[in-house]
């Protein structure tokens, strides 16, 4: 069979190509896209602000990391067609029973170090599926993956600390900082939380936690936990601010990604005992977590489904880079692809 | 129920002296009419894959398909001499073996396009819940010129010219209705599905083709073909 992958070529040049696979591939479930949605890392590609070297490297490649879809075929008989499923992008070529695929070096990542989900049909392992049941299903399902990124750093952050959680601050008010709030809110119910931002008209979406502006932190206001979500040219504002606030022996989580090195004040970590531990992607166990997080709570669900912002039905190319192209005005929310390609 | 009909009743003269019709030559270490099949393999929508095939060739394909695709929905049946007998092959297999409901639609493709995507087909399928017929076109590129005896006689404008590709999709009553109006000439003259259901008075909706959508004639198309099919080897 012919399969369509659609590749980004260069700077905002989407194209397809004809690939051919065996619908017998044994080991192999063909899953057939119905959601994805768009991850700023994406768009660094797409718009072409990664190094060059990366670019070159790297492309033409199919973006999108973060979906989900149907199971049109199963060679290895443990999904039935029709099954819903969310699809791991980490590709592990080895384990270790210390070390989580999603850490090790020789693992590859979808839309980053190989092709992405942007296709027609899916030839993929059944390790990297899992069944969304139909109490989970919504349109905020094709950004499950982020929501396991989420659950990856609360878990960091739990077997990170030490057993003090009264308070506990999130930094960012971007989709991440706000899905790991959601997460966050119910892995820590005991513990008060506060998401520190920038913008007040983003960190207004948060009805469920307390909201502090970070030129406005109340001068009392002490954490014993906290997990940095900002990334980019902010990760050292915010990461030193952690490092003021926290109480002695916090643990610090950094999972917001910056393409240059940060400068912190190691001194105050020094003199608090303050643990950095780093955080990347997650695990099938994150999956995991997520769906049953939003299957067997309400709340959750709700709350991660006023993300979906923007839904674009994709037939055509065109509809594709639409989509990247209002994905960068968005000023908060997920753009969804109802992929029809 | 929705039928798929994968036409395959060509014996290859177009393609110069192959030793085989065209549908079972290899494309991509594959047989033409296999990459088809496997695209309509995976809609789980079809009730029916059935497969019109040259007498003389029945056999062979049944034992191709066997090699490939484990479908039990895939029925291979003898293709008619013009394409409207072998479209009233299939109604008349449907007929005869499952009944015949009002809403019945037959997909009907050219195993020759193997690089018919889900998304025409789909279309296709929801195009046939409003239409009685549906065509699968591509607008014009190149001006469409009539012309007669040496001379054009209309260059007609091109932003309403289209051209017709498969899936071609009708409502099985409507469609047999109206062969069984039809005199004998028109039977073998009318060779497109969607102009014998417009000769019925019925709305025929299009939806949209693809550039990629190629049907593999002749020896040049072959050549295409096999380029767009190795075009990308190092895909993950």
């Amino acid at each position: 069979m012919f399969n369509n992958v659609y590749r980004l070529t260069g700077v905002r040049q989407i194209e397809r190509l004809t690939t051919s696979t065996d619908l017998n591939t044994p080991g192999k479930v063909i899953v057939r896209p119905t959601l994805m949605s768009i991850c700023r890392a994406d768009e660094r590609y797409y718009t072409g602000t990664r190094d060059k070297e990366v670019l070159a490297a790297r492309l033409p490649m199919a973006l999108i990391h973060e979906a989900v879809g149907e199971v049109v075929r199963d060679n290895t008989g443990t999904f039935t067609p029709g099954t819903k499923v969310v699809m791991i992008p980490t590709h592990a070529h080895g384990h270790d029973n210390l070390i989580a695929d999603n850490y090790l070096r020789s693992s590859t990542f979808r839309s980053s170090t190989e092709d992405g989900f942007m296709r027609e049909y899916v030839t993929i392992e059944p390790e990297s599926l899992i069944e969304i049941p139909a109490g989970a299903q919504s349109t905020m399902n094709a950004f499950l993956e982020v929501v396991s990124v989420a659950v990856q750093a609360v878990r960091r952050l739990q077997e990170t600390m030490i057993n003090r959680q009264d308070k506990i601050g999130i930094w960012g008010d971007g989709n991440v900082a706000y899905m790991t709030a959601v997460v966050a809110r119910e892995m820590f119910p005991e513990s008060e939380l506060y998401v520190f931002g920038k913008h007040q008209e983003k960190l207004d979406f948060i009805s469920f936690a307390n909201t502090v502006q970070i030129d406005e932190v109340p001068a009392d206001l002490k954490l014993d936990q906290a997990i940095e979500a900002v990334g980019g040219r902010g990760s050292e504002a915010a990461t030193n601010q952690i490092i003021d606030i926290i109480n002695p022996r916090g643990a610090i989580v950094l999972s917001g990604v910056s393409e240059n090195p940060v400068a912190i004040n190691t001194r105050m970590v020094l003199e608090k005992g303050i643990t950095l531990a780093g955080t990347t992607r997650s695990s099938r166990e994150d999956f995991q977590t997520a769906i049953d997080l939003v299957a067997n709570n309400h709340a959750v669900k709700e709350r991660l489904e006023l993300l979906v912002q923007n839904v674009k039905h994709v037939t055509e190319i065109k509809d594709i880079t639409d989509a990247f192209d209002e994905d960068l005005t968005m000023n908060w929310g997920k753009t969804v692809l109802d992929w029809h390609m | 129920m929705i039928y798929a009909q994968v036409m395959a009743g060509g014996i290859g003269s177009r393609m110069g002296h192959t030793e085989r019709p065209k549908q079972f030559l290899n494309l991509a270490d594959k047989p033409i009419i296999i990459h088809t099949l496997e695209k309509f393999s995976l809609i789980a929508e079809f009730d029916k894959i059935i497969v019109s095939i040259h007498p003389k060739w029945m056999q062979y394909a049944k034992d191709l398909i066997a090699k490939y695709i484990d479908d039990q929905r895939i029925v291979v049946i003898e293709g008619g001499a013009e394409r409207n007998d072998t479209v009233m092959g299939a109604i008349n297999y449907i007929k005869d073996n499952f009944g015949l409901n009002a809403d019945d639609v037959l997909v009907m493709h050219d195993a020759v396009r193997p690089f018919i995507s889900r998304r025409i087909i789909m279309d296709n399928i929801e195009a046939a819940k409003v239409y009685k017929a549906v065509d699968t076109v591509i607008g014009a590129t190149d001006t469409i010129v009539r012309a007669k005896d040496g001379m054009i006689t209309d260059i007609p404008v091109r932003d309403e010219m289209y051209q017709g590709q498969t899936p071609q999709t009708v409502n099985i009553t409507a469609f047999e209705t109206q062969y069984n109006n039809m005199t004998e000439e028109e039977r073998n003259i009318l060779s497109d599905s969607a102009k014998v259901m417009l000769l019925a008075g019925h709305k025929v909706g299009i939806v949209a083709g693809d550039e990629s959508n190629i049907k593999v004639t002749r020896p040049y198309d072959l050549r295409i073909a096999n380029i767009i099919a190795r075009e990308n080897l190092d895909v993950q």
